[in-house]
């Protein structure tokens, strides 16, 4: 057993930079409160806007009134759902694997024809004042046919629900999207997809179990909860050139999606990404940007809009509800022999819920001989869901490892040996058919086993421990870098990744290992859409590699054209001159060498600047894998939950920058906690959300949470420089699963739905929760 | 020759089978192939000459980011998936 620390990081190889804590580049600007966010946009005449959403979470809209509004004086534009061009319902892949269906994303930042959850927009104005714009919002007139709603994904899938879309239809398939082209015919319903993975013989593997256990999760609707509202200026100059300016996770995407909304191409508009107080998912479709544009167009002005926090909760993307049963059989040796899965997401408004890496990830830590998943997106009357930081896979892993728990205490077994015994190893073959790569899972699982909170008895009435694992595939996708050489030897570094959680350091350190300098040499920025080659969005836990990739290719590109450089001035052959720890030399005549920072002085004298580029699309991102710790005291007569300890360890494959990391495993462990005790959208059976302010809608303080230790493994990502695997995503999944066993350890009952607040923890220790 | 595993929703147009053998050098070598054997897997895989959009192809382990022009082996081993991404 190692000795305890905090934060330890399992490291198995050094660099020079890579793995050190360099001081992040943005610190000053962002603890001033001089970092420019998307509310901070203020232009030369420009003008506010505001959105006139639906009251109703299902009405078909008969007539928009907007004539006493557009009169009142200092309002310059109104726009509604008929300005804006009718589109197909076409999907598009617009990166990384998200789809577009062009009606339905246009249809969600305004609607047409019917409102499908109350905070839908339908109508947009743009005025001198952010007074006067509230004031004519008043004053635009809707008349609504208001429908029967339906508010749960279960009842949603019922034959005689309320159907939300006339065209929707299943289909199944790996291209499952749920809508129908516009030649085919159907009948309508609510389930827009259905996927299905199989392996061996299900019937065959349960017979051969001893043991069987079924359990059931429920979670509702959460919001990612970041700080910064949504918000957009825009400007459409008379020539047809478009400039936004928002935060975004992707400056490309919003370019791409508010496009197609506008149904103008993407070179005539520009995306200046601004600071990004927050997104985790949450930012990566438009919302504001198509409405600022036309208000813009109609006004000839610039067109600010910012969401109210109540817009962001009603009108945004929380993730979604989510309906789990997972059936798993075992050896009385604790060896699984068939697992069953059953998912039904909720989907929000317009298809598209994270039910594919749900599904993906349910059973993918364990070797599974027969196996069967199947899922359903569904939609309902509530926000359209958006990613939220491993989309899909905490609700899923939650009924799973609830699973395994219960195995666990049925058999005595130790929770991590059961997990030793049955995880995915490189070469498993998941239930979802690829095989494994080389992962850290057994290393994870013994760093946890290891851990000073592992040995450690809990003792006290009252407390328990839960423990859990789970699983984040990881993304990449398109990413670009430029390097420039100044005079000075420093470096300006042009990347496109949005930045979230200190990745314009970890870009910065790419370069700096290259080229053997300190990270505060280098200059990292974030560019807009004509600046910098087009970059995936921030997403997927991909930056660190992708981006990172393409800066260390970037900086590969610099140092071979200064190699070039030298080997000129010393009319030598470039194979004779090699390029170390930021100097130049010749590699036998030792008289013949330059600093980086001298040759960089002569760069315009000797053939012009250096600049260093790269653009790639690598695959090999490498699967991560997280294992926790928690244990808890529950409040016999309240029911509250307060957590005592919380240990997370996971695999980073080389930890770039640890504190970095630390910090994701630490913010993703406090959202997970949030997500499993307090947070949860509450809607009226009308489909109205009680809960849409921070004083209701109830995140994690400081003063909730422990401080949560962390163990960094590190097993290199064969596909990376460095062997970075990403890591801002796993450790979200985990802590609902963590926290339920840890509450069914000390009250000796299971909470299955969450929340799990104080009220639920109660009723289960009173009533038996369910049964147990 | 490359393996195809075919998913479980398009098994119905495999007799059955979970996984084939497929010539091709490259993805889309293996669909067009794929729907010599079976007919209908192009069009649920393939639209407009392009891999449908929400699918990922998996090729040893690895999501592919070049799609139908991804590289095989003769031991390759082919997963089509519904791609990740959660998406509007």
């Amino acid at each position: 057993m190692a000795d305890y620390q905090p934060n330890t990081v399992l490291s198995t190889k050094e660099y020079n930079v890579v793995g050190t804590r360099p001081e992040r580049h943005d610190a000053l600007e962002k603890v001033t409160g001089s970092a420019k966010y998307g509310a901070d946009v203020h232009l030369p005449g420009m003008l506010h806007g505001r959105v006139k959403r639906s009251p109703h979470a299902h009405a078909r809209i008969k007539s928009i009134d907007t004539s006493k509004a557009l009169a009142l004086p200092g309002v310059k534009a109104v726009i509604t759902g008929a300005d804006f061009p009718r589109l197909s319902t076409r999907l598009i892949d617009v990166g990384e694997g998200a789809l577009s269906n062009r009606a339905f994303m246009s249809e969600n930042c305004i609607a047409r024809d019917k409102v499908l959850y109350k905070g839908h927009a339908l109508a947009a104005l743009a005025a001198t004042s952010q007074d006067i714009a509230d004031q004519a919002l008043d004053l635009i007139e809707v008349d609504y046919e208001v429908l029967p709603s339906v508010m749960d994904g279960r009842e949603a899938m019922k034959p005689n629900s309320p159907i939300l879309h006339e065209r929707l239809t299943t289909k199944g398939g790996p291209g499952a999207a749920g809508t129908l082209s516009d030649d085919e015919v159907g009948e309508p319903t609510n389930v827009a997809a259905h996927y299905e993975y199989a392996t061996g013989d299900l019937k065959k593997g349960f017979a051969e179990a001893d043991l069987i256990v079924e359990e059931e999760t429920h979670t509702k609707a959460v919001h990612q909860g970041y700080i910064e509202p949504h918000s957009a200026t825009a400007e459409w100059l008379p020539n047809g050139e478009i400039t936004i300016r928002c935060s975004s996770q992707g400056q490309f995407q919003i370019r791409e999606q508010s496009a197609l909304v506008l149904d103008v191409p993407v070179s005539k508009i520009k995306v200046i990404q601004m600071e990004i107080g927050g997104g985790f998912g949450g930012k990566l479709g438009v919302y504001l940007e198509p409405l600022a544009a036309l208000l813009s167009k109609r006004s000839g002005l610039p067109v600010k809009i910012t969401m109210s926090r109540a817009e962001v909760f009603e009108a945004t993307g929380p993730t979604s509800g989510t309906h789990v049963k997972v059936k798993m059989g075992v050896t009385k040796d604790g060896l699984i022999t068939a697992a069953e899965a059953i998912l039904v997401y909720e989907a929000g408004a317009y298809p598209g819920s994270p039910l594919s890496p749900g599904c993906q990830c349910i059973l993918a830590p364990y070797n599974i001989p027969n196996a069967h998943i199947e899922g359903f997106d569904v939609v309902i009357n509530a926000p359209k869901v958006q990613a939220y930081r491993a989309p899909g896979a905490p609700p899923a892993e939650l009924a799973a490892e609830v699973v395994v728990d219960e195995i666990c205490r049925k058999l005595d077994m130790d929770p991590i040996e059961f997990r030793r015994i049955n995880g995915a190893k490189e070469g498993t073959r998941r239930v979802t058919g690829p095989l494994f790569p080389r992962i850290g899972f057994m290393e994870v699982l013994q760093a946890a086993s290891d851990h000073d909170h592992y040995n450690t008895p809990l003792e006290g009435s009252n407390r328990g421990r839960g423990v859990a694992v789970g699983f984040w595939t990881n993304g990449t996708g398109p990413a670009s870098a430029m390097a420039s050489v100044n005079p000075d030897g420093t470096i300006s570094l042009m990347e496109g990744s949005p930045d979230i959680g200190g990745t314009r350091t970890v870009a910065a350190m790419h370069v700096a290992e290259v080229l053997g300098i300190p990270s505060s040499d280098i200059k990292p920025q974030v560019g807009d859409t004509d600046s910098v080659g087009y970059t995936s969005s921030t997403g997927g836990s991909s930056v660190a590699f992708k981006t990172g990739w393409a800066c260390y290719e970037a900086a590969q590109d610099v140092k071979r054209q200064l190699i070039r450089r030298a080997a000129m001035l010393w009319e030598v052959d470039e194979e004779d001159v090699e390029y170390k720890d930021a100097m130049l030399s010749h590699r036998s005549d030792t008289a013949l060498s330059i600093s980086l920072k001298d040759m960089a002085a002569q760069l315009n004298s000797t053939g012009g600047p250096v600049v260093g580029s790269a653009s790639l699309n690598p695959r090999g991102a490498g699967g991560a894998f997280a294992a926790h710790i928690v244990d808890v005291e529950v409040d016999p007569d309240t029911g509250k939950v307060t957590i005592l300890r919380y240990t997370a360890v996971q695999d980073a494959g080389k930890a770039i920058h640890p504190t970095y990391v630390e910090g994701q495993i630490q913010g993703g462990v406090a959202q997970g906690v949030g997500w499993a005790l307090n947070e949860a959208y509450y809607f009226t059976g009308d489909g109205h959300m009680m809960n849409p302010t921070y004083l209701d809608y109830r995140m994690p303080t400081s003063l909730d949470l422990p401080m949560i230790d962390t163990v960094i493994v590190e097993v290199p990502n064969e596909g990376h420089p460095y062997g970075a695997r990403g890591v801002g995503e796993v450790p979200i999944v985990p802590p609902l699963a963590a926290m339920a066993n840890a509450i069914c350890a000390a009250t000796g009952h299971r909470v299955n739905e969450l929340p799990m607040s104080p009220d639920k923890v109660l009723a289960a220790v009173k009533n038996g929760g369910n049964g147990r | 020759m490359p393996e195809v595993w075919i998913p479980t929703l398009m098994r119905s147009l495999s007799a059955g089978q979970d996984r084939v053998q497929v010539e091709g050098s490259n993805v889309r070598q293996v669909i067009e192939n794929l729907d010599k054997q079976f007919p209908g897997m192009k069009q649920r895989l393939m639209e407009d000459g392009r891999l449908m959009p929400g699918i990922s192809v998996i090729v040893d382990g690895q999501q592919s980011q070049l799609g139908l022009l991804e590289r095989l082996e003769q031991a390759s081993e082919v997963h089509f998936l519904p791609a990740i991404g959660g998406g509007l």
